[in-house]
């Protein structure tokens, strides 16, 4: 117990650190824009009038190092800013978009979790066979589609010729919650088959690595059957890189969802990010980057967390 | 008597395994045939590379089944376990033969309790439930006497040490009552008297349950100590086999003759008083020259090294380790000082600390006049000339990607010590001074044997002219012919350069043969330091009396002088913060030989 | 000279899967090299009356909806992809090499750069992108620096866990002990040993390049020119999605293929390079 609460202690602030530097990085990028950023948000049409109003309402007087301090310090009151074109919070904006892609992103991942785990470990203990061949050749395929690409011909498949599903839009508050979330399934299918690519090569890799392994050999001499083999002795050892990986592939899963939800027309943040770099909103990509990253952090504490229970050996 | 009772435990005849490679089927082992009776031990005795442990996995039918072949039969009690079912063989593995393997440290699976995994192995053959397992898990680790049991039943492997773990895998392999057991070089990984408990625990084991016990080693000091009779093999074909008593007092085959000769032995270094060269043995006949004596010529003179009270820790989120504590010795031209002693006792620390690897916590180190402890950049690169270092691993000391002609120059050229051309010259005489020769300039490390590249290594390492070399572990990991091989050159260069070397080494019976004096150290600290023969003739300290009573000796009609050390579990090196180290005296028994007099060893 | 480069690269020829990827990526890029002499019309040329033409004879790959033809259009779209891609690559090698040897071999410099790391690698990669191009303008340069900040820490990760397990080398410590200058031993030392993974992960950082370019140009956040890219022709030919599926086809599959190449080339080369995989027993 104790050594699971000093890992916990050690990683939070490992973690706060990270969010630190998160948060700073992202002031930085916002604050790169070469030229003035409020004449850049309000294009070549701007009154200098406009421009010093705004540059007011967004804090560009005063030095770096108060915009800075001004910043942190928002952030720590959550506040993320306001966007210019909204007429909204960024974090009511946020929020207002959270749900598709919410259940996209979990919907892709548990997709590409259920093809990669079963197939990967199949393919890891039948090294060399067909099936082994055709995974690994399948997941190279699918690991070069551009997911976008395989959304647009999923469109053209099974909604405009089946049918089957919405080609796009996600429906109102009005519409009922299963009926939004069938206008998520071709696009999750579309992010987690991509995705299962990488989880199912990883896992192969973990696998084909923890068979190797001198305790593998020690399992057979004992007498235990193949079953008992991979799935106990081997998977269990197999599981901290493949934790890794799914943790990791969530960040590419919300890169996907970005573009992915310019295609089916969902109305989430990646939706919301697009747009406001095509109007130059730069609070909002600057709060949707904060929220996206400090996520992204979150769950790799989760998956650090993870470790520590599934690996009796790892310390601090 | 009818004929079960004649039959054999294991008997292999004509077994022939071949590995599939690019071109096409390789047998590795060839026509081996041998039979064990019931409470019988036969061992399977070779270098690297001979097959022995593909006999051990062909037996058990381990070996990747798309990737090998066997052939021949292999009777189990008269069932040929070549022609059952691997349902069937699953029965046989863990239930009728058991098997411990040479790495102690991974052979355990880290995920879960040692408890589980003892349990599983009666889960699988006694249809047992969890429960009992768990139960009869317990009496087995009793068995192999880990003590305090109870509470480490649910512990994991990374808490224990290796030869607890190995205990444990010899629990795992005897939980069935096995008919024979399987041990693939058991304690080769081990330290010396960790070895000698572990081969009594099996021994007893074996009266006990009347077991067969296939023994797998390149030992000849283990073979002599546990073989009833012995199988000597060679690149997968058996040389001779017999009564180890008769193999060791009348090899008939040169290979055999010439692989006893040059086993390192206790105590075979008469009225000599410097070190002895190794005899050499001719491959084909079998014939050993008898090993010369090194004569040392220089007189003894000011240190080349000297150490004084060096202590080195580090510090851990939850203590400090002591890895070595107020150490002491001088070290003079032409002079080989022995750090001896078991794993984890600071005396790779020490050695690193000597080429600033590690710097020390405290204490000084002299080489010449000046003190390195504390020096950095320009200064510590220039001093680095005159010590130098060979590594243990044969196989990561040389950059894979630099033709080792190019490795040799390389510190003469970046210490502007003489031109390319003169350099190039330098190279092809240092080759030819480590017995390689001069053309072999322009080659990569992998076109070289273990052997041959710790040639370059000690090449690479005389091509700055040092006074000291360090060498850490350097002929350990080297088969018997080759390790006498590369310590004769280490004698030979020394008496040409009047070198001083720092031998860092756990094999008590190579330290006898090449060193002038000894220092053992045990926890950190030197307990014991003196000329070879006061130390090896005339140990004062428990511990070095531990140390060397432990050492195996091939000769089978000395066995059991080997005696296993009542010694207690590894004690834990990490220690409070605010420890302090107690002061230590010493007591000098003859000229140069001093002891430690607290005696902390029995002390857990 | 030449024998001893074809001994060399034998095991790479010997590996299907590296001889597939080649022959994919050198069509590739000498298509986008002599895209003037080889495509049968200018990329740009209008012909209204043959707009949203099937392939044919004519039109290998048929006509988008200005009557422009697609085959001429997506080699030189391969141009940008390729250019860009590059850019990418030798950015973040750089950057990645530096920051990954410096946290691996200076104790002192690998929590600070390890954390930077940390911090660069939780922002996904075409978010990261979009900001950095939103925040420089988009030109072909922005994109590229955009890019291959993105995917440095990638890079930087993996060198530095390669120079700390180099680092505990006995060659590695041969090399200190004997005094060598800490430039070379950089140099000749860790960094010629690391030129393995480094050109495994490039390749790999390659096909990331490509398809992010792809995905920047398709949200119209990408290489603004007047030059078709994959993205931009796959972002307009979906309102004819419909009628002209040849539109979205072809563009696709020459992503779809060139990315594949590079994953070809990369797992064949970490096949042969990474003593992991061939410890098989």
């Amino acid at each position: 117990m104790n050594r699971v609460v000093r890992a916990f202690a050690k990683r939070l602030f490992g973690m706060l650190i990270v969010l630190l530097i998160v948060a700073t990085l992202v002031f930085i990028i916002v604050r790169v824009t070469p030229g003035d950023p409020a004449a850049v948000m309000l294009g070549s049409d701007a009154t200098p009038a406009d421009i010093a109003q705004l540059r007011e309402r967004l804090g560009l007087d005063a030095p770096l190092i108060v915009q800075y301090g001004h910043f942190m310090l928002g952030l720590l009151k959550g506040d993320l800013g306001h966007s210019i074109f909204l007429n909204q919070s960024v974090g009511q904006a946020l929020l207002a978009r959270a749900e598709p892609t919410f259940f996209l992103t979990l919907f892709s991942i548990l997709i590409a979790s259920a093809i990669a785990l079963p197939v990967g470990i199949l393919s890891a203990v039948k090294r060399g066979t067909i099936f082994d061949q055709i995974v690994v050749t399948l997941t190279m395929v699918a690991a070069s589609v551009p997911s976008f690409w395989l959304g647009l011909i999923l469109i053209q498949v099974f909604a405009v010729q089946l049918g089957w599903f919405p080609a796009s839009g996600y429906g109102g508050p009005a519409t009922p919650f299963l009926d939004r979330l069938g206008h998520l399934v071709l696009p999750a299918v579309a992010l987690g088959v991509v995705n299962s690519a990488l989880i199912t090569r990883f896992t192969r890799a973990a696998m084909l690595d923890v068979l190797g392994d001198d305790y593998v050999r020690t399992a057979r001499a004992k007498g235990a059957n193949e079953r008992r083999v991979v799935l106990k002795h081997a998977f269990r050892n197999a599981l901290v890189p493949i934790i890794t990986v799914i943790g990791l592939s969530i960040a590419m899963l919300v890169a996907g969802a970005v573009v992915t939800e310019t295609v089916f027309g969902l109305p989430g943040v990646g939706n919301l990010v697009v747009s406001a770099v095509l109007r130059r909103d730069y609070p909002v990509i600057q709060g949707t980057l904060l929220v996206v990253a400090a996520i992204y952090v979150l769950i790799n504490f989760i998956v650090d967390m993870l470790y520590v229970v599934a690996d009796p050996r790892v310390r601090l | 008597m009818n004929d079960v009772q004649n039959q054999p435990i294991l008997a292999v005849e004509n077994l022939t395994t071949s590995f599939h490679t690019r071109d096409g089927w390789k047998p590795v082992i060839r026509d081996i045939s041998f039979h064990i009776d019931a409470g019988e031990t036969l061992a399977i005795v070779g270098e690297s590379g001979s097959g022995k442990s593909v006999t051990a996995l062909s037996t058990m039918r381990l070996l990747p089944r798309d990737k090998s072949r066997i052939e021949g039969r292999i009777l189990l009690e008269g069932r040929d376990l070549l022609k059952i079912s691997e349902a069937e063989m699953r029965a046989v593995r863990g239930g009728d033969i058991g098997m411990i393997f040479q790495e102690p440290m991974t052979s355990l699976n880290p995920v879960f309790t040692i408890g589980n995994q003892l349990a599983e192995a009666l889960v699988l053959h006694r249809s047992m439930s969890w429960r009992e397992a768990e139960a009869e898990a317990l009496r087995l680790m009793e068995r192999v006497r880990i003590p305090a049991a109870k509470d480490r039943l649910h512990e994991y492997p990374h808490k224990f040490s290796g030869g607890m773990r190995q205990r444990v895998m010899i629990a795992m392999a005897l939980a069935c009552r096995p008919k024979l057991l399987i041990a693939d070089e058991p304690t080769t990984a081990l330290d010396v008297t960790i070895q000698a408990e572990i081969l009594l625990l099996i021994r007893e084991l074996q009266k006990e349950e009347n077991m067969a016990v296939l023994f797998i080693t390149h030992d000849m000091g283990v073979v002599a100590e546990v073989a009833d009779r012995t199988l000597v093999v060679f690149r997968g074909d058996m040389v001779e086999s017999g009564e180890t008593g008769r193999i060791f007092a009348n090899p008939t085959q040169p290979y055999t003759k010439a692989l006893l000769a040059s086993i390192p032995r206790l105590g075979s270094m008469g009225d000599a008083r410097g070190p002895r060269r190794f005899p050499e043995v001719d491959l084909t006949t079998g014939i050993a020259s008898e090993g010369l004596e090194m004569v040392r010529t220089s007189p003894e003179t000011k240190p080349v090294v000297s150490v004084s009270n060096l202590s080195i820790r580090f510090d851990l989120p939850h203590g400090r380790i002591h890895a070595v504590e107020n150490v002491s010795f001088q070290l003079h031209p032409g002079e080989t000082l022995a750090l001896v002693g078991e794993s984890g006792c600071g005396k790779s620390t020490t050695g690193r600390a000597i080429m600033r690897l590690q710097k020390p916590t405290k204490g000084n180190i002299f080489i010449g006049d000046k003190d390195i402890a504390d020096i950095s950049g320009q200064e510590l690169r220039r001093l680095r000339r005159s010590a130098q270092m060979i590594f243990q691993d044969p196989f990561a000391s040389l950059n894979p990607r630099i033709k080792i002609g190019d490795a040799i120059k390389e510190p003469m050229l970046s210490h502007r010590l003489m031109s390319r051309s003169e350099a190039k010259d330098r190279v092809a005489t240092l080759l030819s001074q480590v017995g390689l020769s001069p053309d072999m300039a322009e080659r990569f490390p992998h076109e070289f044997s273990g052997g041959q590249r710790q040639r370059i290594s000690i090449a690479r390492a005389l091509a700055l002219s040092p006074q000291v070399i360090v060498a850490d572990e350097a002929v350990s990991a080297l088969d018997v012919s080759v390790k006498a091989q590369v310590s004769n050159l280490l004698l030979d260069l020394q008496a040409e350069h009047d070198l001083a070397y720092l031998f860092i080494s756990h094999d008590m019976s190579v330290v006898e043969r090449i060193s002038h004096r000894v220092a053992v150290m045990y926890f950190g600290e030197i307990v014991e330091i003196g000329p070879r023969a006061a130390i090896f003739d005339n140990p004062q300290h428990p511990y070095t009396q531990r140390l060397i009573a432990a050492v195996p000796i091939p000769d089978p009609s000395r066995r059991a002088i080997m005696q296993p050390a009542d010694s207690p579990e590894i004690r834990s090196p990490v220690r409070p913060m605010d420890y302090v180290h107690p002061t230590r005296q010493y007591r000098e028994v003859s000229p140069g030989h001093m002891v430690q007099l607290d005696d902390h060893v029995g002390a857990a | 000279m030449i024998s001893r480069f074809l001994v060399t690269i034998r095991p790479l020829l010997r590996n299907r899967a590296v001889v597939i990827g080649m022959i994919i990526l050198t069509t590739v890029v000498l298509a986008a090299i002599l895209a003037p002499l080889i495509t049968p019309y200018a990329p740009n040329k209008l012909s209204i009356v043959n707009k949203l033409l099937p392939p044919s004879a004519g039109h290998w790959f048929g006509t988008d909806e200005f009557g422009r033809d697609i085959l001429s259009r997506a080699i030189y779209a391969g141009r940008i992809s390729l250019l860009v891609s590059l850019g990418v690559v030798i950015l973040s090698t750089i950057l990645g090499v530096i920051l990954g040897v410096a946290a691996g071999f200076f104790p002192r410099l690998d929590t600070p750069i390890s954390r930077l790391l940390d911090a660069m690698m939780s922002f996904p990669d075409i978010l990261l992108a979009i900001a950095l191009v939103a925040a420089l303008g988009p030109s072909l340069v922005t994109v590229i620096i955009a890019l291959g900040i993105t995917y440095a820490p990638r890079l930087a990760r993996i060198v530095r866990g390669s120079t700390l397990v180099l680092r505990e080398m006995p060659y590695i410590e041969a090399a200190v002990t004997l005094g060598l200058p800490t430039r070379q031993l950089l140099l000749r030392h860790v960094l010629l040993n690391l030129a393995s993974p480094i050109l495994v992960q490039a390749t790999f950082v390659f096909a990331s390049a490509m398809l992010a370019e792809a995905s920047l140009s398709f949200l119209g956040v990408g290489v603004s020119t007047d030059m078709p890219t994959w993205g931009t022709m796959l972002a307009s030919g979906r309102e004819y999605m419909n009628n002209a599926p040849w539109l979205m086809l072809f563009p696709g599959l020459a992503i779809v293929f060139s990315v594949l190449s590079l994953q070809l080339l990369g797992d064949g080369l970490r096949d042969l390079v990474d003593p992991r995989l061939t410890k098989e027993r």
